[in-house]
């Protein structure tokens, strides 16, 4: 109100602030000059400008590996859980009873997804001999070996993360739900069949939230560690080995901090400017209605 | 009714009731095949947590002999193996540990991000836009890049090894998400009745108390079980923070777990993460309407 102190507000601000400037702001300086030190705990940083930077993309072939790794699996995982989820929702927007029982059902691995329960269990039915092979079997398939084969490793670990797209679906289905119906039933007046009303009208609409779903599929998708650290421990051959268990392990197992700090900043660097991409031609796919830019 | 009629008398009519039943043909057609592509879907996706929970009541050789989801001959060997561990501690001290991580940490994170989205909502002041800006671009770090700085302050200020750190940052607002949700759920909130409240001489701490947070409630209480199943979930926080075996919570108990010789004890360790899933689907189906709410207001990770 207008007889307040104008410093109020800032009261209730008060933990924020010192959270930012203690826990965000100063370690994301710090570790900006970390990445350009070298140091192991014992000693003092001491500064050696851009060494790690130059150790990391020339004499580095783990580092070279776990970024291929991390691209792969992002650009693998992303758009497949994105799509599943949007057809899924899709599926689901229709006059079905019982329509909230399936969304419970799948948003279910959403919630549980994340556990160390979970990445066990992925653990025990994708083993030579367990579930999955097994009900392979029975439908007369050959046994996948899903985690000793580097090529299948990664997609196994996919897996993990396609199987939670319900919390992805749950925001499909309310942008849906949400569209006016009239716009359907005038489009079909005009001849249009279910295809076209899809991608003229539903698409466009939805922009917006798949323009979320993006942005934080992908943020997410780059910091991926439970799975495969709990799961293959990055391997057979380093086949899945994203970059996140890289600076853990190099962090926390050989406590080079330094050296830890340059490749999550680089890490960094590359979800900034793929989220930059996307927030830039997101004015020429992002439909707003009433171009309201909110 | 009249439709009854016509349909009796004029050709036309009987036309438009052929086709409206063809409609109605094609409407059920249509979602007969949504039932089973659903249905279909939803089977694969939760036979692997209905196999869990069978196979936890498995012997060790039927676990993987044995697709099926109903052990031949139950027993509950895996629980009562499982709960003892390998460690000297039961899994029940894992449990209360995980408790004693979340509640805290939950009601940290309730309060804080409660006052900081009261001062953002309702509030002018210096420096607003330059803050608001802050907490969307917490929002959009990655943790990955403040981790190792983090760590070094809270060595410094010697809590490694407690559950300060997992706690301390939440009271501060630091899940910037819980913040940006509950502003704009206030900013969707008139403000008629605080201002009544402030007209009759009510301070801004007491129109905080007594009638914003009850008007907040619905927003807080996703708040809350949100940040209850990332804490249960939460590894990697305990994993760099927590050393000593007595104070893990279940997720490092279980990583624990299938790291010693237990693995070989498969029912033991499936016992277990079933233990651990259950307080997060208890909650879950519980409260599920929060869950969906929140998640269809705000957008929620996950």
């Amino acid at each position: 109100m207008s007889g307040d102190n104008r410093f109020l507000g800032l009261i209730y601000l008060s933990p924020f602030i010192i959270g930012l400037l203690v826990f965000t702001a100063l370690p994301f300086l710090a570790s900006l000059y970390l990445s350009f030190t070298n140091y192991n705990l014992m000693n003092e940083p001491v500064f050696t400008g851009l060494q790690n930077y130059i150790r990391l993309f020339t004499n580095d072939r783990t580092f070279r590996k776990s970024l291929w790794v991390t691209l792969v699996y992002v650009f693998m995982t992303v758009p497949l859980k994105l799509a599943f989820a949007l057809f899924m929702a899709v599926i689901l927007n229709y006059k079905l009873k019982f329509i909230n029982v399936f969304r419970t059902a799948y948003y279910v691995p959403s919630i549980l997804g994340g556990s160390i329960a979970i990445a066990v269990l992925w653990r025990y039915i994708f083993a030579d001999v367990g579930l999955v092979n097994m009900g392979l079997a029975l439908l007369g398939f050959e046994p996948v070996n899903w985690f000793g084969d580097p090529t299948n490793a990664l997609f196994t670990i996919t897996l993990l993360r396609l199987w939670q797209f319900g919390s992805a679906m749950v925001i499909f289905l309310a942008a849906l739900q949400s569209i006016d119906k009239t716009l359907y039933e005038a489009a079909s007046i005009d001849g249009a069949g279910k295809w076209t009303s899809f991608v003229y009208i539903t698409l466009p609409l939805i922009t917006p939230v798949i323009f979320f779903n993006l942005i934080m599929q992908m943020v997410q998708a780059f910091q991926e560690f439970n799975g495969p650290y709990i799961i293959t421990q990055g391997g057979p051959l380093k086949s899945t080995y994203l970059l996140p268990i890289y600076i853990y392990d190099e962090a926390f197992k050989r406590f080079d901090m330094g050296y830890a700090s340059a490749i999550a900043w680089v890490l960094f660097l590359i979800i900034m400017a793929l989220t930059l991409v996307a927030f830039w031609s997101s004015r020429h796919w992002v439909y707003y209605a009433g171009d309201k830019r909110s | 009714m009249t439709d009854h009629i016509l349909s009796q008398n004029s050709p036309a009519a009987r036309d438009i009731d052929i086709a409206r039943s063809r409609e109605t043909r094609r409407h059920r057609f249509n979602a007969a095949l949504r039932y089973a592509l659903l249905t279909g879907v939803g089977l694969l996706m939760l036979y692997p947590l209905i196999w869990l929970i069978g196979a936890s009541f498995k012997t060790n050789s039927e676990i993987f002999a044995n697709p099926g989801f109903w052990p031949e001959s139950p027993t509950l060997d895996g629980y009562i193996k499982g709960w003892k561990t390998s460690t000297p501690y039961s899994f029940g001290t894992f449990f209360v540990n995980t408790l004693w991580i979340v509640i805290p940490k939950v009601i940290g994170t309730a309060i804080s991000c409660t006052a900081v989205a009261y001062g953002f909502a309702r509030f002018d002041f210096p420096f607003k836009k330059v803050l608001f800006s802050a907490l969307i671009a917490t929002l959009l770090l990655p943790n990955v890049v403040t981790r190792i700085p983090q760590y070094l302050i809270f060595r410094d200020l010697g809590w490694l090894d407690s559950y300060l750190p997992l706690w301390v940052p939440s009271a501060l607002a630091g899940d910037a998400f819980f913040v940006f949700m509950l502003v704009q759920f206030l900013r969707a909130i008139p403000r008629d009745m605080e201002e009544a409240a402030r007209v009759d001489g009510a301070t801004t701490w007491q129109t905080l108390i007594f009638i914003v947070v009850p008007l907040l409630m619905p927003a807080l209480i996703s708040v809350c079980l949100f940040q209850f199943m990332w804490t249960m979930n939460d590894f990697l926080g305990p994993l760099i923070y927590i050393s000593s075996v007595d104070k893990y919570p279940i997720s490092l108990a279980l990583k624990l777990s299938i790291d010693t010789t237990e693995a070989f004890e498969w029912n033991r360790v499936l016992a277990m993460s079933v233990l651990s899933l259950a307080p997060a689907l208890a909650v879950f189906f519980l409260a599920q309407k929060y869950f969906i709410d929140g998640i269809s207001s705000g957008g929620i990770k996950g």
